[in-house]
């Protein structure tokens, strides 16, 4: 079996995002950018499923402009064994990042496809549900415990009332939720092999063949409301008495 | 004129108020007819319920087999077929719609816009992105909108005077590749804490699950619900669905207390739409004190005690 993983280049989860004074998107110059760390769980599982014997061939893909190519190479040197850089320069949106990633899965022909439930910059969530319906595979989303049983999968997923199990015949697509694992870190000696393992590159267009993108405008950024500066109190005392003040005690 | 419809979230016996949250959204959309679309391999009484949504039209209540209407598969393609006459398919942004409304958006071929914030009109919402750190204005020029509705931005409504006219329909095809296996759910006496006007939550400064247990009595003590930080969660404090966050719960109660929880970026973007957020933290410079609006620093295990004692 095949397992492809599709990761984003997103700006480091540790970076507080400002937005441009003239409100026509954030401030991304000079900022340190990273793999999407919903996609690393996603890729530490498709290695621990290697590992573990039961798939042969970890892919890891991409969309995004060349610069991508540095998280392909992190991922590499976590041990994915060749990457796709499906280049585009301009922004891509959800179903388009689907259809595409759709093209590469009915080349490829993996037995799974795992990915991050969102990606923290657009916080969408949905490309992996829009590539499970275009595919016409089954989906399981939010998974913090996945368990590879053959010809099928038992997801454990996080959802609001707890954890629910579904079973998802393969192929199918998997979306990752924080639990699932804690990733790997890189060692330098992978990071030099990470070199000489295979990169392609395709341009966007030659993935999304025909399709007609119904894409949403974004007219403005701003920062949110802040919320009012707040007060500091010493005691117990004083705190009840400001909530009872508040009438929320 | 907009005809809005809306997947209603039901657990068996009563109504999400995710759901009623979406309406509340929808009847900002100037002149818009909401009709309500609900699965249930046993659906009449449930829909009956869905029917008393005060200001929804039409409920179309759809029988699966089974216990395929917890499953996106099991009612994705029904959704997206009687969107036909819909210019906007609206779901609650909890779990439930988040892992089914892209699935109709995609049969739609539509992108979707998630976690609408604020209505502005038809056509234009508003939406949090980097974790609530900007919001962005998004506008579509397409025939339908497919969407998720940030639940903590949106009052719940009038859940019980509505009259809707009840349509029944049915899911035919049946689908094998996925199976519903379980539900592990904590059965909490507390208050639900999407929903609750009061939150306790606790933080890694809990230090352990046996000392997370005073959580559990202080919210007793004032009937508030509990939630947690990723970090508790993470440390199997708790349990996950108490996570309070970017990728857990995004609440708005009246009251949010939290202790020992130093307050990381993922963690305030969801408590922003909180009434009064108080902070009970050892570190006089955690975060969480930059989003309180009454800090109290100090040890929170002599603070607790003390609450439950004078409250």
């Amino acid at each position: 079996m095949k397992i492809i993983v599709a990761i984003k280049r997103v700006v480091d989860y540790n970076v507080r995002v400002q937005v441009k004074p003239n409100g026509t998107g954030v401030a991304t110059d000079g900022v340190k950018m990273s793999i999407n760390p919903f996609d690393e769980i996603a890729i530490e599982e498709a290695l621990r499923i290697k590992e573990a014997g039961k798939a042969e061939e970890v892919i890891v893909v991409t969309i995004g402009s060349n610069d991508a190519q540095q998280q392909l190479r992190t991922a590499l040197a976590m041990g994915a064994d060749r990457a796709i850089l499906v280049e585009s320069n301009s922004e891509i949106q959800s179903l388009k990042a689907a259809t595409s990633l759709l093209n590469i899965v009915e080349k490829e022909q993996p037995g799974l496809v795992i990915m991050g439930k969102q990606a923290i910059d657009d916080d969408n969530n949905q490309t992996p549900q829009m590539l499970a319906t275009l595919w016409q595979r089954p989906q399981a989303t939010f998974v913090s415990k996945l368990e590879i049983n053959g010809e099928s999968a038992l997801a454990t997923r996080e959802v609001d009332a707890g954890l629910e199990t579904i079973e998802v015949t393969l192929p199918a697509v998997i979306s990752t939720d924080l639990r699932l694992n804690e990733p790997r870190f890189v060692k330098l000696p992978d990071i030099m092999k990470a070199k000489r393992k295979p990169l392609d590159v395709i341009g966007i267009n030659n993935t999304i063949e025909g399709f007609n993108d119904n894409e949403l405008n974004v007219t403005k950024f701003e920062s949110p409301q802040p919320r009012e500066k707040g007060i500091m109190v010493e005691s117990v005392d004083e705190l009840i008495a400001v909530l009872k003040e508040k009438g929320l005690v | 004129m907009s005809k809005i419809l809306i997947l209603a979230q039901h657990d068996g016996n009563a109504i999400n108020q995710g759901t009623s949250k979406a309406v509340t959204a929808a009847k900002q959309i100037d002149g818009a007819s909401i009709d309500l679309i609900i699965f249930s391999d046993d659906v009449n009484t449930i829909a009956a319920e869905a029917a008393k949504l005060e200001g929804v039209a039409t409920v179309h209540a759809v029988t699966t087999s089974n216990e395929n209407w917890k499953l996106a598969a099991g009612v994705a393609p029904k959704i997206a077929e009687l969107a036909t006459g819909y210019t906007h398919v609206f779901g609650p942004s909890t779990t439930f719609g988040k892992d089914v409304m892209p699935c109709v958006a995609a049969l739609l071929g539509q992108n979707q816009i998630s976690d609408i914030m604020q209505v502005i009109d038809a056509n234009t919402f508003k939406r949090p992105i980097y974790a609530g750190n900007a919001v962005i204005t998004v506008t579509s020029n397409h025939d339908k909108i497919v969407a998720t509705i940030r639940t903590a931005s949106f009052k719940t409504g009038d859940m019980n005077s509505g009259s809707a006219a009840i349509e029944n329909h049915s899911v035919d095809t049946v689908q094998s590749d996925t199976k519903f296996v379980e539900l592990q759910s904590g059965n909490s006496e507390r208050p639900d804490l999407q929903t609750a006007s009061k939150v306790i939550s606790g933080g890694r400064g809990l230090g352990s699950e046996e000392n997370f247990e005073i959580m559990y009595k202080l919210a007793d003590k004032i009937g508030a619900a509990t939630g947690a930080s990723r970090a508790a969660v993470d440390a199997g404090y708790c349990p996950n669905e108490m996570q309070v966050g970017q990728t857990g719960k995004i609440i708005a109660p009246d009251l949010y207390m939290s202790f020992g929880i130093s307050g990381a970026i993922q963690h305030l973007t969801g408590i922003k739409d909180a009434g009064t957020i108080v902070a009970i933290n050892k570190d006089a410079d955690a975060p969480i004190y930059e989003v309180a609006d009454v800090g109290l620093a100090g040890d929170l295990f002599k603070i607790v005690p003390e609450l439950m004692e004078k409250l």
